[in-house]
């Protein structure tokens, strides 16, 4: 089972936590803390895995984690989970982001959490690994923005209206209608 | 006050604060206006403010009053609103919260929903913060789900349906039938859900298990579907085929094999195939060759398979890759056990990882080559693991410094060698050892009585160059102590000889004593050796006594008392002082004496308190001698601990005497041994009333009569005086009270009062008799009356 996903950056600061046990609210934080301690001060190329943390799971969990540029995302498993799988999974999750984003940057998760959240939630459910197929996970998470955009509401609508304004097919209307020197009597037509 | 931001733009303020006082401010702000706007009514930005606030969360600040808000999102019609409000449930409602269980019905509703993705997040929420009553409730949903529904649905459903029976184990029973339908799926997603649940179900009930393993032919079956299918798109990554189900059915293949002949068989086939045509050339063919490795090793697999399985692993320890080193050596670790002589193939690389930059690679490379010392390789292992040692991180000294004296006991080709790797781990480590070992030091040195000069020789030395390790100089002020006459000397087979002279010998002693780097402890052992000195030295006796009487006004009460008693030693026992300083007798391994070595012959008034110091360390690992032990302590003798003959026939009254003085916890303790078979005296508690006990025991049995023992006991904490028995029989019984062994308790337990009564029943009537207690207790008297109906029987 997978206890934990955190996303943060070489400063420390959080980008994404998930927590799919039960933590009160300092003690996430204090698991943040000791994560990124342990974390940043690997080098780049020893081994991925981590063991020696005591905070969450006691002896029975280790971490996983990837560097990429400036961000460190880290699983934290226990050993019911397959080491080297959970490296591909982080490879997928990363590759799926980029996808959903186009060349997904530390700002896009900054601005967009909520957004990783739902992309998230399409790759790992209830600490277990849901689905791996980047192209399925896309897809889904594309039809699910869509109904979300399709709703709209109050708030979106200035954005409906401009959008809404610019597709309309207006027919050309006559502004000026020149019609030259032509005087037209119009001759007084009986009632129809 | 201002309108609310929309999410983006509150983040870049936070951004944009320079200090941590700031972005308080701005969070404080924004928080203010969030709950303003969830107390009004609706309105249409109500998404934005709770992803607002789940963003505040992440940073850490508190946000719990968006828990009922969450749930009026969840309930709302809108899409995008129950999008938001169930990830914030997931984020900020746990069980424990109360708003949890309102959530339950709108997620009820949800699971029946006509939109597929609303059902999902229901689904989700369910598998991520489902309480036990929850999925109790929705557990028949779930089932539903299961079976009629797409696929996306199902392989959530699925997953949900672990979380339930991780939650509420007996429902596993109902999602059994389901998950054997799904395996017939075709979709990947949902297979590998069906496959994980499978695997849940199994672990949890081996009832489960049996059913399960006539799936084994359909799981191979989809493996080889797997393997040997061309290059499917969809799933492959990096040239392997869908990577995470092939795991999933391998750790599936394992549980259903494991101790199972008939599923191994099936099995066997397949897992060569798969080992055989992985490339492993990246790591996801390196992931399912490692799990296939795994599954071979513990299933009943043939003995052809094992060994390729094993050459599998040998080949992923001399890959360049440190995961798989590493994942080499976790899986090596599990199968020493079994398998040890194919792990010792690979003992050369392994000792190499010892030497890696890596700290986890080295951790692991530790663990296994602790393991794999044996008495064949022991010299060459202690070796490396002693060059390990000195350059190892922080984090693992400890349990490499003990894993080497483990092994050192266990292999330790000769005394001399053990001696001199135990003085090796001290000097490099000796802040990060266990306690016990400086007991267990000394307990060895004096063992080997022939390496005594040699040891003493070594350890001198070793103390002046450093006195910071608290152990080594524990022991070596000990052996100074206790061997000095052979310092003296000057001469010995082993070492060169070096030239000490008695000023040297007590100058490094004093030295420890005044160092500050000494712990208290450190210092008793100096003073004590210092102590010991005198009489095996002849010239400096006076600086002896000098340094002595100084210790006398110390602060540190321990080497105050010590340094007193010592004064007394010189002054008016000086007639006895060489026989209390001799040298100490060989300390028997596991005997009782053994830690107490140091203090036995030490100044009689400490022995009492640090007996039952010693004792009680050593009562949980020595349980054959907790018996003497506890005698010697409420007995208060002063002898080493021969076992006692009395020691059986005593041990029935202690169970029944629940009061004594440091014997109470002790006794506690002794409740986890089997009580020894009661001998010849069965007693019965007849009396048990405000800390005063009386029990009877039967001492000897004739045809005409009945000779029984009554023994009272005290447990309160003030004396009882005067304390008298009279008892009264039927008419036909003749009794006889013999006169008691005194008439005072003292309290707590500290002594005892016997009495022996002789019943002469020549009618052989049935034996009854009143007893009638009466004594003086803090002044004032007391008096009861107790009917005994019944003897203790043989």
């Amino acid at each position: 089972m997978i206890k934990a996903i955190l996303i943060f950056n070489n400063h420390g600061k959080p980008r994404l936590i998930r927590f799919y046990q039960y933590f009160a609210e300092d003690m996430q934080q204090q698991i943040i803390r000791e994560t990124f301690h342990l974390v940043s001060k690997r080098d780049d190329n020893v081994c991925n895995f981590l063991e020696g943390g005591s905070l969450i799971g006691g002896s029975d969990y280790k971490l996983i984690y990837r560097h990429y540029a400036t961000l460190y995302f880290v699983f934290c498993v226990d050993s019911s989970e397959s080491e080297l799988g959970i490296l591909d999974l982080i490879q997928v999750f990363v590759e799926t982001l980029d996808k959903c984003f186009e060349n997904v940057c530390e700002l896009d998760l900054i601005f967009h959490m909520d957004r990783v959240h739902y992309i998230l939630q399409e790759v790992v459910m209830g600490g277990m690994v849901l689905e791996t197929n980047m192209n399925e996970i896309v897809a889904q998470v594309e039809v699910q923005n869509r109904m979300e955009k399709s709703e709209g509401g109050l708030s979106a609508a200035p954005a409906r209206a401009v959008s809404a304004v610019k597709n309309m097919n207006l027919p050309e209307i006559p502004r000026n209608i020149n019609i030259g020197d032509i005087n037209i009597k119009v001759p007084s037509l009986s009632p129809f | 006050m201002s309108p609310s931001v929309p999410l983006q733009e509150m983040i870049r303020a936070i951004r944009s604060a320079r200090t941590q006082c700031e972005e308080r401010g701005v969070i404080q702000r924004e928080c203010a206006a969030i709950r303003a706007q969830f107390r009004q009514a609706d309105n249409g930005g109500r998404s934005h403010n709770l992803a607002k606030l789940l963003y505040v969360h992440m940073l850490g600040y508190p946000a719990h009053f968006g828990q009922m808000e969450c749930v009026r999102m969840i309930a709302s019609p809108r899409y995008s609103e129950k999008r938001v409000g169930y990830l914030g449930a997931m984020m900020l409602l746990d069980e424990k919260q109360d708003a949890s269980l309102l959530i339950t019905n709108s997620i009820k509703n949800d699971l029946s929903h006509s939109n597929q993705y609303v059902q999902s997040l229901a689904l989700c929420t369910l598998a991520c913060m489902g309480s036990a009553e929850m999925c109790r409730d929705l557990a028949p949903e779930i089932d539903r789900l299961l079976r009629a529904s797409n696929s996306y649905i199902k392989k959530k459903a699925a997953l949900c349906a672990v979380h339930i029976v991780r939650k509420v184990h007996e429902l596993g029973e109902l999602f059994a039938p389901a998950a054997r339908s799904l395996l017939a799926e075709k979709n990947h997603g949902v297979l590998h859900g069906a496959v994980v649940l499978i695997t849940e179900l199994c672990e949890r009930n081996p009832e489960t298990l049996e059913r399960f393993r006539k799936t084994v032919p359909d799981l191979v079956q989809i493996m080889k579907g797997l393997v040997i299918s061309g290059y499917s798109p969809e799933h492959d990554v990096a040239g392997v085929s869908d990577p995470f189900l092939q795991v999933r059915i391998l750790r599936l293949l394992r549980i259903l094999g494991r101790n199972n002949e008939a599923a191994s068989d099936a099995m066997n086939d397949l897992l060569a195939q798969v080992a055989t045509n992985t490339d492993s050339t990246k790591t996801v063919g390196n992931a399912v060759l490692y799990e296939t490795v795994l599954t071979v090793l513990d299933i009943k697999s043939e003995s052809g398979l094992r060994v390729l399985a094993v050459n599998i692993l040998g080949r992923f320890l001399l890959n360049n890759d440190r995961n798989i080193r590493y994942i080499a050596m976790t899986s090596l670790q599990r199968i020493v056990g079994t398998d040890h002589n194919a792990v010792q193939r690979h003992r050369g690389t392994i000792v190499d990882c010892l030497k890696d930059q890596d700290a986890s690679v080295k951790r692991r490379a530790l663990e296994l080559s602790l393991a794999l010392v044996s008495a064949t390789n022991i010299r060459s292992m202690m070796k490396e693991l002693l060059l390990f040692l000195s350059s190892c991180p922080l984090e693992l000294r400890s349990q490499a410094a003990s894993g080497i004296f483990n092994a050192a006991e266990r292999y330790a080709p000769s005394q001399r060698w053990h001696i001199d790797t135990i003085l090796h781990v001290l000097t490099t480590a000796g802040g990060d050892v266990r306690d016990e070992t400086v007991p267990n030091l000394i307990q060895l040195i004096t063992n080997t009585s022939e390496l005594h000069c040699y040891t003493v020789h070594k350890l001198y030395r070793a103390l002046l160059s450093d006195i910071s390790q608290q152990s080594l100089v524990q022991v070596a002020c000990w052996c100074i102590g206790e061997y000095g006459d052979l310092l003296l000397r000057g001469e010995c087979q082993e070492t060169e000889p070096v030239q000490v002279t008695e000023d040297d010998v007590l100058d490094a002693l004093e030295t420890v004593l005044q160092s500050h780097m000494s712990a208290p402890a450190t210092r008793g052992f100096a003073l004590t050796a210092t102590m010991k000195l005198s009489t095996r030295i002849t010239d400096n006796v006076d600086r002896i006594r000098s340094i002595v009487s100084i210790y006398g006004s110390c602060i540190d009460v321990e080497l105050q008392q010590r340094a007193v008693e010592y004064n007394a030693l010189f002054k008016k026992y000086d007639h006895m002082r060489a026989a209390v300083l001799e040298r100490m007798p060989v300390i028997e391994k596991n005997s009782p004496g053994h830690t107490n070595g140091e203090s036995t012959r030490e100044a009689v008034k400490e022995v009492q308190p640090a007996k039952v110091k010693q004792a009680e360390t050593l009562l949980p690992q020595q349980p054959a001698n907790q018996v003497c032990d506890l005698l010697d302590l409420l007995g208060g003798s002063e002898e080493p601990l021969q076992s006692n003959p009395a020691v059986g026939s005593t041990v029935p009254v202690l169970p029944i005497s629940t009061s004594s003085t440091a014997g109470g916890d002790l006794l506690d303790l002794l409740g986890g041994l089997e009580p020894t078979p009661l001998t010849p005296a069965p007693t019965v508690t007849v009396y048990e009333k405000s800390g005063v006990t009386l029990t009877l025991s039967r001492e000897k049995q004739s045809d005409s009569g009945l000779t029984v023992t009554l023994t009272a006991s005290n447990s309160t904490d003030s004396d009882i005086s005067s304390f008298t028995l009279q008892a009264a029989v039927p008419k036909s019984v003749q009794l006889h009270m013999k006169a008691p062994s005194g008439d005072s308790l003292p309290a707590r337990g500290a002594a005892k009062v016997t009495q022996m009564v002789v019943l002469s029943n020549p009618n052989k009537v049935n034996l009854k008799m009143r007893i009638r207690i009466s004594y003086t207790s803090q002044g004032s008297a007391f008096q009861d009356t107790v009917q005994v109906d019944s003897f203790p029987e043989h």
